[in-house]
């Protein structure tokens, strides 16, 4: 009787398949570094925003501090290596399992709040992680810390040479994201989190537990964009308060969602591969001068787009196509 | 046999406002019982109470042989009781199957057994062949009853019924007593509020007349009607002056 | 200083009051009266004490512009209201910090030798800064008047009734996308006021709207979201809290006082110390 959703569901695995396969061939034609970097951004924010979309687009929940968690992995992970010799591997998912537990930790008052206190409270706590991390001197304070660089290694995974295993990298992350997605979309979690968003009054009358939702998709969220965290900290092997843990970086995870589709399991990917070329672009071929046009072209282009497209760009696609989503 | 639902000398108080006033009604198995009072009675004070979004100021509520008064809405679900919504709160950016799935996911776990039910019961409330519309693109008669169908899907073994009936045309409202007593029949029990007397007296096995939060008279449906205390509390002379 | 954080919020809880509406430009259009107030003083040697009524009326027709041009179209979306808004304003908040760095480069102005900046004033024998013994008192001012204005006016009180019930006042003939179009332009206004006011003692440079518009928001929730007295005594709040906080913290931790003081007061009452709803 369910002939059309399990098709539909089986379709989607499909398109992911044959996407995943593309895109692990590209970089194997296109050799030009910087263009491999911009691809290795544009995963990476995907899976950002795909995890970030778990706990804002599903459960409604907007959240505009997760870039607290994004730093937590990127410290954890980066302080591990230098001061203790930890394997980033281990060292990501100490970060994954540390943001999961601060994420629920924090849930716990913050979840009563509504609407706007709700993204204003996540905002002011990302905002003292980053103060707090400016300030301490072991870490680094606003100055940052390096990793240090012992030659290509898989167990350290420090590549110099070759961008080619950070590609491979990012590229799994975005899968796992979207697959972990995938599952939850068909799961008990899944369902709950759409009815906390529609109607918590509703869904509590239908047995759903409004306050574990939350938790639990605060808790996936908040480990996925952590381990993405340890991934940029690896890549760029520098990282500093200001640019991992800053206000900005929140809305440049929410951004790609936003504007792809919040609450869908293709906008995530959709919106990074739109707005991370652009970005880049406009930043490296406009912005040289240094003079404040690429911002123009961005912030114009997200106005137009939210304005224009206000249930994402996704719905581009669905109407043709039909679907319910 | 214990009843169903019962609740014992319950009060519930805003500030200064007495919303309900020692209420102890009780609710048997298998019975449709209507929840009937002019407005500002206490009926929907008193459902809520019993659904469990809010616990009374004072005084208990048993379901199925055991307290709930302290019982969140959403445990109360899991025990077996299922509400709808006056105004109706459908998951708006949902299908109406996935609706319906959000509810049976309480009894069923694995979520193609989940999505059995639910189909299951959008054939049996008549609305299978709107499984895949928005629930926000429904009309009004039938986010009404999806709100049912959600209900129904949580198996409830008592449904509670926000004036489901009010609103509709003759011909929806005909529908909705027809679905109603099928409902009954697969051995849900029934405790329905409705404001309009007319519509439920039908239906109903038992009405409970609340007046200014107090259960004014209960009892069989052609008797509630002719009782002279019923009559003046909806007539409101009684009460035109410092009530 | 609490009371420009509080003049500042004003602006921005007015908008929120008046149509639920969260503006993330706030900070930029704070930033925008601060040039104004600069290149008034530079070219024209207006001091940044006369320029304030100046730079108020530039910010409310800007206010009112971007409410025509941006802010009406994002309240019609049928999905995502919420993200449309923060994102469209959020948008516009990046193109005008683009714009200021390729008209105003990204150099650090300041508006020297005015009147007021730099000197002290001794009130029973404690020396206040005289620029922001000022701002106190324009802000004071600005809350009277703005109380006045809401209560007494018809205009104020369109304003009122278009928040209440906007199809109900389309009824007796107000419109709708006017008196929004005035709100936004008055809540603008505010800024521009306390733009000029800072302009004297503060540097002035396109991202300087960014670190006081967190603090306008924690303002406008910690006093509760659409109250504009919650914003005012927010704003004395957050001040206090602020100067406690540098006397045990180093300067670079000062904002987590207010952060946590936030956090506290939402944890205790979800809708900040004065709203309701």
């Amino acid at each position: 009787m369910d002939k059309s959703f399990t098709e539909r569901r089986r379709r989607e695995l499909l398109v992911a398949a044959s996407l995943t396969v593309v895109a692990a061939l590209v970089p194997l034609f296109i050799k030009n570094p910087n263009v491999q970097n911009i691809m290795i951004l544009t995963l990476m924010f995907g899976a950002l925003s795909q995890s970030w979309n778990i706990l804002s687009g599903y459960c409604g929940q907007i959240s505009l501090g997760h870039a607290l968690y994004f730093g937590l992995g990127a410290y954890t992970t980066t302080l591990l290596f230098t001061k203790f010799g930890v394997p980033p591997w281990f060292g990501m998912l100490a970060g994954g399992a540390i943001s999961a537990l601060i994420a629920m930790a924090l849930g716990y008052p913050c979840f009563r709040l509504g609407g706007h206190y709700f993204a204003i409270a996540t905002i002011v706590i990302a905002e003292i992680g980053l103060l707090l991390i400016q300030n301490w001197e072991w870490a680094g304070a606003a100055l940052g810390i390096e990793m240090p660089v012992r030659g290509d290694s898989w167990l350290k995974f420090q590549f110099a040479r070759s961008k080619l295993p950070y590609f491979y990298f990012a590229l799994a992350l975005a899968c796992i994201a979207w697959f972990v997605t995938w599952l939850l979309e068909d799961s008990k979690w899944g369902y709950w989190w759409r009815a906390v968003k529609d109607n918590p009054d509703a869904a509590q009358s239908l047995g759903v537990v409004v306050f574990d939702s939350k938790m639990g998709a605060a808790a996936v969220s908040a480990f996925l964009v952590a381990i993405g965290g340890s991934f940029y900290a690896m890549y760029v092997s520098y990282i500093d308060p200001g640019s991992v843990m800053g206000f900005q970086f929140s809305l440049l995870m929410a951004l790609p969602a936003v504007l792809g589709g919040i609450g869908t399991l293709w906008g995530p990917l959709l919106g990074a591969i739109i707005l991370i070329p652009l970005t880049e672009l406009t930043r490296s071929y406009i912005g040289g001068s240094g003079r404040g046009v690429d911002l123009i072209v961005y912030g114009t282009l997200i106005v137009v787009i939210a304005l224009a497209r206000p249930e994402g760009l996704i719905g581009l696609f669905s109407r043709r196509k039909g679907a319910t989503r | 046999m214990t009843a169903l639902l019962e609740t014992r000398g319950v009060w519930q108080r805003f500030g200064g406002l007495v919303a309900n006033s020692d209420v102890s009604i009780s609710v048997g198995r298998g019975e449709i019982v209507g929840l009937i009072g002019p407005n500002g009675a206490g009926k929907s004070t008193l459902f809520n109470l019993i659904a469990g979004v809010l616990p009374p100021t004072q005084g208990t509520i048993w379901f199925d042989g055991e307290d709930v008064t302290n019982m969140p809405a959403a445990e109360r679900c899991q025990r077996g009781v299922g509400r709808t919504f006056q105004v109706v709160k459908s998951f708006e950016t949902m299908t109406v199957i996935d609706n319906v799935i959000v509810g049976a996911l309480v009894r069923n776990t694995v979520m193609r057994e989940a999505r059995r039910k639910a189909h299951e019961v959008l054939e049996f409330t008549g609305l299978a062949a709107r499984a895949d519309v928005l629930a926000s693109d429904l009309v009004p008669a039938e986010k009404r009853r999806l709100e049912v169908a959600r209900a129904l899907a949580t198996e409830p073994k008592l449904l509670l019924l926000d004036e489901v009936l009010t609103g509709l045309t003759p011909t929806e409202a005909q529908t909705g007593v027809a679905l109603v007593r099928k409902v009954r029949e697969t051995g849900v029990t029934v405790l329905m509020v409705e404001h309009v007397m007319e519509i439920v007296m039908p239906l109903v096995d038992r009405a409970i007349v609340l007046d200014l939060g107090k259960v004014l008279v209960e009892g069989k449906p052609t008797d509630v009607v002719r009782d002279p205390k019923v009559i003046s509390a909806y007539l409101g002379d009684r009460h035109a002056v410092g009530a | 200083m609490g009371l420009l954080y509080g003049l500042i919020a004003v602006g921005l809880a007015l908008i929120f009051g008046l149509m639920d509406v969260v503006n993330f430009a706030h900070g930029e259009f704070l930033m925008l009266a601060m040039y104004v107030t600069f290149f008034l003083f530079t070219f024209f040697a207006i001091d940044p004490l006369l320029s304030a009524p100046l730079a108020a009326a530039a910010l409310f027709v800007l206010g009112a512009v971007v409410y025509l041009v941006i802010v009406r179209f994002a309240m019609r979306a049928k999905a995502n209201v919420g993200m449309v808004q923060i994102f469209a304003t959020f948008g516009l908040a990046i193109v005008m910090r683009g714009l200021a760095q390729l008209f105003f480069t990204a150099d650090y102005r300041s508006v020297p030798n005015s009147w007021l900046g730099g000197k002290t004033v001794s009130v029973a024998g404690i020396f206040l800064p005289q620029p922001q013994l000022f701002g106190a008192l324009v802000a004071i001012a600005a809350f009277g008047g703005l109380y006045l204005f809401i209560n007494r006016t018809d205009f104020g009180r369109a304003l009122e009734a278009t928040r209440e019930d906007p199809g109900a006042v389309a009824l007796v003939g107000i419109d709708k996308n006017r008196v929004f179009a005035l709100g936004w332009g008055l809540g603008a206004a505010l800024v521009g006021l306390a733009g000029a006011i800072m302009a004297s003692f503060f540097y002035i440079y396109p991202d300087v709207g960014a670190s006081f518009a967190l603090i306008a928001y924690v303002t406008v929730a910690l006093g509760g979201f659409g109250s504009v007295f919650g914003a005012f005594a927010g704003g004395i709040i957050v001040g206090l809290v602020e100067a406690t906080t540098a006397l045990v913290l180093p300067p670079s931790l000062k904002s987590v006082g207010i952060y946590a003081v936030y956090l506290l007061v939402v944890f205790v009452r979800p809708r900040g110390l004065f709203g309701s709803m």
